[in-house]
């Protein structure tokens, strides 16, 4: 075999130099622009008494606040892991050769999808209304266990029910497209070693169709944080409707929808962050080095080098194939 | 290269590793096999050669039933493939049958198809593990065992994408190889690597056939089939034009059409 020895150093090669880098002016000019803009925006934020900035900070960590936003987090995790789950088993349905599966779960996707999640929460709230009892028994026979629908389904759990299973339908959706775009092949030599179904499917075929599932999610899942805020229309005390409650007796709107605000702000950023890396978990195997953190890439700023490049390390079963 | 002397073929006596009697496979209307017969036997390396489109691949997805005939009869060790013969009626088998049989057919695939997600050594231990249920340590010992036979135990740790073409078809060989077939399909194993890197896997398929290994290799390395082939079929249009010894047919060809693409080939 001689396909090894193709990489070997090259003695007497001119030494690495270096360039000087291209110039930039049109950043520097526009950074300028971009801080004054700031500046001003900033000025105007603080200095504008109608903000009221002190009861802002007044309320920020108001006990009732913070209630409302333990149960905004439980809301968004419960909802989104029941969007997720049900998403799964959907969108695995709906690509099964069953028809009954596949339509069933077109029909669920078809429903929940076609209607306002708002409009079904309203209705979780008043299933009530509908089916005063719920029971378990013989269809169309006698019932052996029956419950008061509202004792059964509290404000929570229809607030649950509401978000997660139009979550589900949505989800779905992005499952679905991400089993798709994983190749052909991978199932066919999955079967061809003699893997069920089912196995090729949570071993081969989900772990890789996840990178193309994750990024979708992580946005469905700062989407789904937001929308928590519309339960407050049946009456759940999540962090908007906490907000709600303390303005609708002081009358400070502005200050408390701010302190609202803040706390969806900084929500959202650390879900971004925790998306990134999740993300970044998910691509090994499919790129030959993971690009660097946005920590690694701050590092090597300070360095004042460019953040590591890619190529250096691993891919040693390609020297042959030689490098630039 | 190394040297061939291969037993000669006396073990081969008794069934036929794989029958085929005029099997047909189309895809809607396009017929893509109108009727092949033929025999591959114990220990045999078994060649298919002929033009794209000819119904090679096909023919050789049919055996493990990745796809379905339409007509004939296809075994595989005296057992049909994909059906059930009942008094003189067919039955199709279920999933799960057909996966407990295709546990003894190992293939390697023209793209190699490994697991992106999993290394090297999860790549070959993921199916005895999964499907024969041994335990994890002793399919990664035995693992480790194949990617020294292949020549890869330092690439133990490296994902699919980390390896070059031929690294990858030499893994996904030792992952067949794992599951410990009778029989071997080859998809054109060479076609899709740069041509420096055909000798290693070539080199490795060699070995195969030399423990003695019932191999069918679609290909179109036409040094290979000469060499180390005992038998070579020559396919175009969907049926078997002319089969023999891979020496004899190769150098001396008969039909017309085979002289044809064996001008191009050679």
């Amino acid at each position: 075999m001689n396909h090894s020895d193709q990489g070997k150093a090259h003695p007497g090669r001119p030494e690495t130099f270096k360039a000087v880098p291209v110039r930039h002016p049109g950043r520097w000019a526009g950074a300028v622009v971009v801080a004054v803009l700031a500046a001003m925006l900033l000025h105007a934020l603080i200095f504008n008494p109608a903000f009221q900035w002190d009861v802002v900070n007044t309320y920020l960590f108001d006990s009732s606040i913070l209630h409302g936003l333990g149960v905004t987090l439980e809301l968004t995790a419960l909802s989104m892991i029941m969007g997720v789950a049900g998403g799964i088993i959907l969108a695995v349905m709906r690509l099964s050769p069953n028809p009954l599966l596949s339509g069933t779960a077109w029909f669920y996707i078809w429903v929940f999808r076609g209607t306002p999640v708002l409009v079904q929460l309203v209705f979780w709230n008043f299933m009530g209304a509908l089916w005063p009892r719920l029971s378990i028994g013989i269809p169309f026979g006698p019932e052996f266990w029956s419950e008061s629908t509202n004792t059964l389904i509290p404000v929570f759990t229809a607030a649950l029910l509401g978000l997660g299973l139009n979550e589900a339908a949505y989800m779905a959706e992005i499952v679905r497209g991400g089993i798709q775009s994983v190749d052909e092949g991978q199932t066919e030599a999955s079967h061809a070693l003699g893997m069920s179904r089912f196995a090729t499917m949570r071993r081969i075929v989900l772990p890789q169709a996840m990178r193309v599932i994750i990024p979708p999610t992580g946005n469905e899942t700062i989407s789904m944080l937001k929308t928590t805020s519309l339960v407050s229309v049946i009456a759940l005390e999540e962090l908007f409707r906490a907000g709600q409650n303390i303005y609708s007796r002081t009358f400070q709107t502005i200050p408390l929808l701010i302190t609202v605000s803040l706390w969806y702000l900084f929500l959202t950023s650390v879900l971004t962050i925790g998306q990134y890396y999740v993300e970044r978990y998910y691509a090994r195997g499919t790129t030959r080095t993971l690009p660097p953190t946005p920590l690694q890439r701050l590092r090597g700023l300070f360095r004042g080098k460019p953040a590591p490049k890619a190529d250096h390390d691993v891919v040693p079963g390609l020297e042959g194939g030689g490098h630039a | 290269m190394t040297d061939l002397s291969k037993a000669p073929q006396d073990a081969v006596l008794g069934e036929p590793m794989v029958k085929a009697e005029g099997v047909r496979k189309s895809y809607g209307l396009v017929e893509v096999l109108k009727g092949i017969d033929l025999e591959v036997k114990p220990r045999e390396v078994f060649c298919l050669i002929g033009p794209s489109g000819s119904g090679k691949s096909t023919f050789l997805r049919c055996i493990n039933h990745l796809e379905k005939i339409n007509g004939g009869l296809l075994s595989v060790d005296g057992e049909l493939v994909g059906y059930r013969r009942k008094g003189d009626k067919l039955y199709e088998l279920r999933d799960r049958e057909v996966a407990l049989k295709r546990r003894d057919i190992g293939m390697v695939f023209q793209r190699f198809n490994l697991f992106p997600h999993m290394t090297a050594l999860e790549n070959i231990t993921e199916a005895p593990v999964q499907v024969k249920g041994e335990s994890k340590a002793a399919a990664r010992e035995r693992g480790m065992a194949l990617l020294e036979r292949v020549g890869l135990s330092d690439k133990a740790k490296n994902y699919p994408s980390q390896l070059s073409g031929g690294q990858q078809q030499r893994v996904a060989i030792a992952r067949a190889l794992a599951m410990k077939p009778k029989l071997m399909l080859f998809d054109e194993p060479t076609s899709a690597l740069d041509p420096e890197l055909v000798g290693e896997v070539l080199d490795v398929m060699r070995g195969l056939a030399e423990e003695g290994m019932t191999m069918i290799v679609v290909t179109h390395e036409m040094g290979f089939a000469r060499e180390v082939g005992d038998a070579l079929v020559f396919m175009d249009g969907g049926v078997v034009v002319e089969s023999g010894n891979p020496r004899e047919v190769l150098t001396d060809p008969q039909h017309e059409r085979t002289r044809a693409f064996l001008s191009k080939v050679l």
